[in-house]
């Protein structure tokens, strides 16, 4: 079986840079796949293609069994959310407005508007009181729950995070740990997360996509992966140097 | 459909059109009832604007000094008195403007001289008489009616002392006292027919200084110099009780006033013109610029007293508006012109702004020219209007919407590619459309710098529309033009302190309007 996203031969550069290579890669519907790798190992842009932020150059990108579309384009990102580290809020926007923008966009009813509001924030630990903060008001932590709120506001049918929850100290980030699971426990969303931090993905993610230099090293369920022999994989965990 | 397209072509038969619409309208298909209205709507207007383009005032203008102001408001009264409504353009910024007003039927009809026309205008050498300047003058669509009886032309100036201590009468006279110190003006010690000609038609032993005009007469009273450039019916002559020197050999070229209307003015209008002919004379005109000037009675009482005494007026009530009329009626019209060359900047700023931003090269492009606009100081780019817009309001407003688009512009494009790279991936990422990502995000985060240029392009316009005076446009600046004109600081500050106000006023509008528009930790950003 073929995944809600396959990547097929890709080829991706940034100017003379290559960053894939003839690439292919399925993504499973309905779990939560971590994407695991250093900084320009090139994970945040495989999450871009996925909705049609960056186009391959050669190689194709499918998502729900068609190419990424060119034109409306709009209408196709609405079924993907996009959370991104260092959130992109929309400082002039309160917080409730940031969260539920997309469903003012697609005509909702406000007293449906409220209610997705309330259990989204309620589900990521939001204080009511902050719906009428602007985000510069908001902790660090704060400010990426509702970027997760605003991603979600549309129940999309997949997910992209791109290192939302780095940036915050370790306390408040397995607290938000915790309540996106809560989340993800009670919508049923195929998630793409990238992160550099294999403890992070082996929290949050069903299976785990390590990437090195464009190229895939090892992809499986979380378990295996754990107890991985390769050597790149066991620094990822932080074992190479311990031992 | 056809009904429509005939009555289109003949827009002024609209009783018709509108019967053949109705009838249309009662068939299945509809919608050429709402195009019939419309076109009755737009018949009747043209119907009504040609009304009231036939009832048009005949407008009076004039340039900018005193005797010009004067004879202008003479001109207006005596076709008051025949029951001509009239209006006046006074205080137009030169030859040049009040002649293109004229051919462009801005105005219908001003004073002019007989030597402005033929050096400034028609730029022969030499002199013409009446009928060869009206010959030259006719396929520019103007005529000069019949000389008013004075000779507005330059004269050498003595103070009465001087004179009788030398006894000195005519020009000639100079010539055997070469210690007589000589200040003239900087355009005559240029001009061919200025003092280089004087010298060697009299072959006066004399060098002469310059000296601003203001100032040579004050120069003259202190003797610091003996002798000055003067215009023959200067009212300051009699004021400083100056004697005038014969010009015996006939050097001055004549400059001899008349009306100048446009050729086209109904012969009435031209008749009741032409009751001013050859009432004046130099003394005469002298005596009523020196009333200006020295009593400092309006041009309109000075002109209407006069005309009462030669009986061409049967009242001494003059129609002059009061000061505070006047003050409305010019802040009205300097907030028209800054209003509508700001708002128009506004729409086509921030438009051009949106259409371009994406784009590097014509961003700097479109910042490129508005810049280049910017940079015409702001009376030459006026002038520069005059030959492709005329003269009036309507070239006015051109130039404030050029001189108010850079700023605006400049703001929103500098807004809108400042935009936080990742808020701009986010929006994308989130799936709003162009419009919404513009409407939503971009364009509110932009508002505070796009305000700030804005309220920057509204005072500056505010100020700059002053000068729009220069070619009669009215507002603010016609107080401060004439004031200029006639060195009266109360008319200049009639103009001045209003104007300083209205931009005050403006910055406060545009403050108040920031508070309410743009949450408040945004506004805390520097704007610009």
């Amino acid at each position: 079986m073929g995944g809600i996203i396959e990547f097929r031969h890709l080829t991706k550069s940034y100017g003379q840079t290559e960053v894939f290579r003839n690439l292919d890669l399925d993504i499973s519907p309905g779990v939560t796949t971590g994407l695991v790798g250093e900084s320009g190992c090139g994970k945040s842009t495989l999450l871009q293609l996925i909705n049609g932020l960056e186009r391959p150059d050669r190689g194709t990108v499918q998502t729900f069994g068609e190419p990424v579309p060119v034109n409306g384009l709009a209408s196709f990102r609405r079924r993907i959310g996009y959370a991104v580290q260092g959130t992109g809020l929309f400082p002039h926007m309160s917080v409730a407005r940031n969260i539920s923008l997309l469903g003012e966009l697609e005509g909702w009813s406000d007293a449906r508007i409220r209610a997705r509001t309330g259990t989204l924030m309620n589900l990521m630990a939001l204080d009511g009181e902050l719906t009428s903060r602007y985000p510069h008001e908001l902790s660090g932590g704060q400010q990426q729950r509702v970027g997760i709120c605003r991603a979600m506001f549309l129940q999309p049918d997949i997910l992209l995070l791109d290192e939302p929850f780095s940036g915050v100290d370790p306390l408040t980030r397995a607290d938000i740990h915790e309540q996106f699971l809560k989340l993800m426990g009670s919508e049923s969303t195929t998630v793409v997360l990238v992160t550099h931090d294999m403890s992070e993905a082996v929290v949050l993610a069903d299976e785990i996509i390590v990437i090195r230099d464009g190229a895939i090293v090892q992809q499986g369920p979380v378990e295996r992966i754990r107890q991985s022999a390769d050597a790149y994989v066991a620094r990822l965990f932080g074992r190479g140097r311990a031992s | 459909m056809s009904t429509v397209r005939s009555s289109l072509k003949h827009p002024p038969a609209a009783p018709r059109a509108g019967r053949e619409g109705r009838r249309a309208g009662g068939s299945p298909r509809r919608k050429p009832r709402t195009a019939a209205r419309v076109v009755l709507l737009l018949a009747g207007l043209c119907a009504s604007l040609t009304a009231i383009a036939q009832t048009r005032p005949i407008v009076i203008g004039s340039k900018m000094f005193t005797e010009g102001y004067l004879l202008a408001e003479m001109m207006a009264q005596v076709l008051e008195e025949r029951g001509f409504e009239v209006r006046r353009r006074t205080g137009l910024g030169g030859t040049l403007v009040a002649f293109q007003a004229l051919v462009s039927g801005e105005i219908d009809a001003y004073p002019e001289y007989t030597g402005t026309l033929t050096q400034a205008i028609l730029e022969v050498e030499g002199e013409l008489g009446e009928e060869e300047l009206n010959a030259r003058l006719a396929p520019l669509g103007a005529e000069l009616l019949a000389p008013l009886g004075f000779n507005n032309t330059y004269a050498i100036a003595v103070t009465g002392e001087t004179a009788s201590r030398f006894g000195l009468e005519r020009i000639s006279d100079l010539a055997a006292l070469p210690q007589l110190r000589f200040g003239f003006s900087h355009e005559f010690r240029d001009r061919a027919d200025g003092w280089p000609g004087l010298q060697q038609r009299y072959g006066l032993p004399q060098t002469s200084s310059g000296i601003g005009h203001g100032l040579a007469y004050l120069a003259l009273l202190e003797g610091d110099i003996d002798a000055t450039d003067a215009y023959s019916t200067d009212g300051d002559l009699l004021r400083y009780d100056l004697r005038v020197l014969e010009d015996d050999l006939g050097f001055f070229p004549a400059y001899l006033a008349a009306p100048l209307v446009r050729a086209d003015l109904a012969p009435d209008v031209k008749e009741t013109l032409s009751a001013l002919t050859n009432r004046l004379d130099d003394e005469t005109m002298r005596a009523l610029n020196a009333e200006v000037a020295v009593e400092e009675r309006t041009f309109a009482q000075v002109a209407r007293s006069f005309l009462l005494a030669q009986g061409l007026v049967t009242s001494g009530e003059t129609r002059a508006p009061t000061l505070w009329e006047t003050l409305g009626r010019n802040t009205l019209t300097h907030l028209k012109l800054t209003a509508i060359a700001v708002l128009a900047a506004c729409v086509v700023g921030v438009g051009l702004a949106l259409l371009v931003y994406r784009s590097p090269a014509l961003s700097a492009g479109v910042l490129y020219v508005a810049g280049l606009l910017q940079t015409i100081p702001s009376i030459a780019l006026l002038a520069l209007m005059i030959p492709l817009a005329g003269v009036g309001q309507v070239p006015a407003i051109i130039a404030l919407f050029l001189y108010s688009l850079l700023p605006i512009a400049r703001n929103t494009i500098t807004a809108l590619i400042t935009i936080d790279p990742l808020l701009r991936r986010v929006t994308r990422a989130l799936g709003l459309s162009e419009r919404e990502q513009l409407r939503h995000v971009y364009v509110p985060l932009a508002l505070p710098h796009m305000l700030a240029g804005v309220r920057i392009a509204a005072v500056v316009s505010i100020g700059t529309a002053t000068l729009a005076a220069f070619i009669g446009a009215g507002g603010l600046g016609e107080p401060i033009v004439t004031g200029l004109a006639l060195n009266d600081t109360s008319l200049i500050l009639q103009g001045a302190i209003p104007a300083a106000l209205l931009a005050l006023a403006a910055e406060l509008f545009f403050e108040l309007l920031e508070r309410w528009l743009v949450p408040r930790h945004l506004v805390s950003q520097p704007a610009m």
